[in-house]
């Protein structure tokens, strides 16, 4: 129950589920997460640290680099945040079957 | 059954598709047409989209707002290429205020059986905005989960 907490709480920010989202596409390093973001190097070690003790990501020694990547829970969270796209989608698009029925029924009703 | 797939190709595209039980024509009225827009293009539920500007012409531009009656936010973008009724290519940009890096969209129309598959295509220029645009578009779905699970944790944005 803590673990769940934890993770919550290391999501609640939208710099950190930018990066689990980068880390999804394969593992990276400090350097390589800073870039994009415009953060300083302390600043991303910072939410690197809070998703680690979350448990949603992990890191490996590599000589002197210290890749991370996804661990098992923040793929379950990435599947989450995708699944939670997916429903956002799925709710315009059955609104738009509506669209489309309404659509046909007037020209049928035109038509008579 | 779930008709619509997403899922991520290669390093910077997501690809999206669904079936409509309605011809390629119908749907792609619903895709320019501003009436039929403000119908359905709305997300997760609550919200509305007050202005629908749709100039549906090789070159022309568009600005969808959404509300939710107590934030909004919206999208502009411009039409490159419109073939009647099979294909879609636009560009796109949020603004959170600030604007998000372009999004090119390309959806196509092809009919299905009795009815039409839909693909659309997202190609953004890099991993990271691919990477920023995954989780910024859940940001609503995160919302309405915190206020289902904890009730004290906030969305920091």
């Amino acid at each position: 129950m803590e673990r769940l907490d934890a993770s919550f709480a290391a999501l609640a920010d939208p710099t950190r589920r930018a990066i689990l989202a980068r880390l999804a596409s394969g593992e990276a390093t400090v350097n390589e997460l800073a870039k994009p973001f415009k953060m300083t190097q302390p600043a991303i070690s910072q939410h690197l640290k809070v998703l680690e003790d979350a448990g949603l990501i992990l890191q490996r020694v590599d000589g002197t680099r210290r890749p991370r990547r996804l661990a098992k829970s923040g793929i379950d969270a990435m599947d989450q945040w995708l699944a939670m796209l997916r429903k956002a989608l799925e709710k315009n698009y059955d609104r738009l079957d509506q669209v489309l029925a309404a659509m046909e029924s007037n020209k049928e009703g035109k038509r008579r | 059954m779930s008709k619509l797939t997403l899922k991520t190709e290669g390093d910077t595209h997501i690809v999206v598709t669904r079936r409509f039980a309605a011809s390629p024509e119908a749907i792609y009225r619903a895709h320019t047409d501003t009436k039929l827009i403000q119908q359905w293009l709305l997300g997760p539920d609550g919200w509305t989209m007050p202005v629908c500007i749709c100039d549906a012409r090789p070159g022309g531009k568009f600005r969808y707002e959404w509300t939710n009656g107590k934030v909004g936010f919206h999208i502009t973008g411009e039409f490159v290429e419109l073939r009647p009724y099979s294909k879609i290519v636009h560009i796109e940009r949020m603004y959170l205020p600030d604007p998000t890096p372009d999004n090119h969209v390309e959806t196509r129309f092809e009919p299905d059986g009795s009815g039409t598959l839909m693909t659309m295509r997202m190609t953004l220029p890099d991993p990271q905005t691919r990477a920023a645009m995954l989780a910024t578009g859940m940001e609503k779905g995160m919302e309405a989960s915190y206020v289902r699970l904890e009730g004290m944790l906030r969305v920091a944005a």
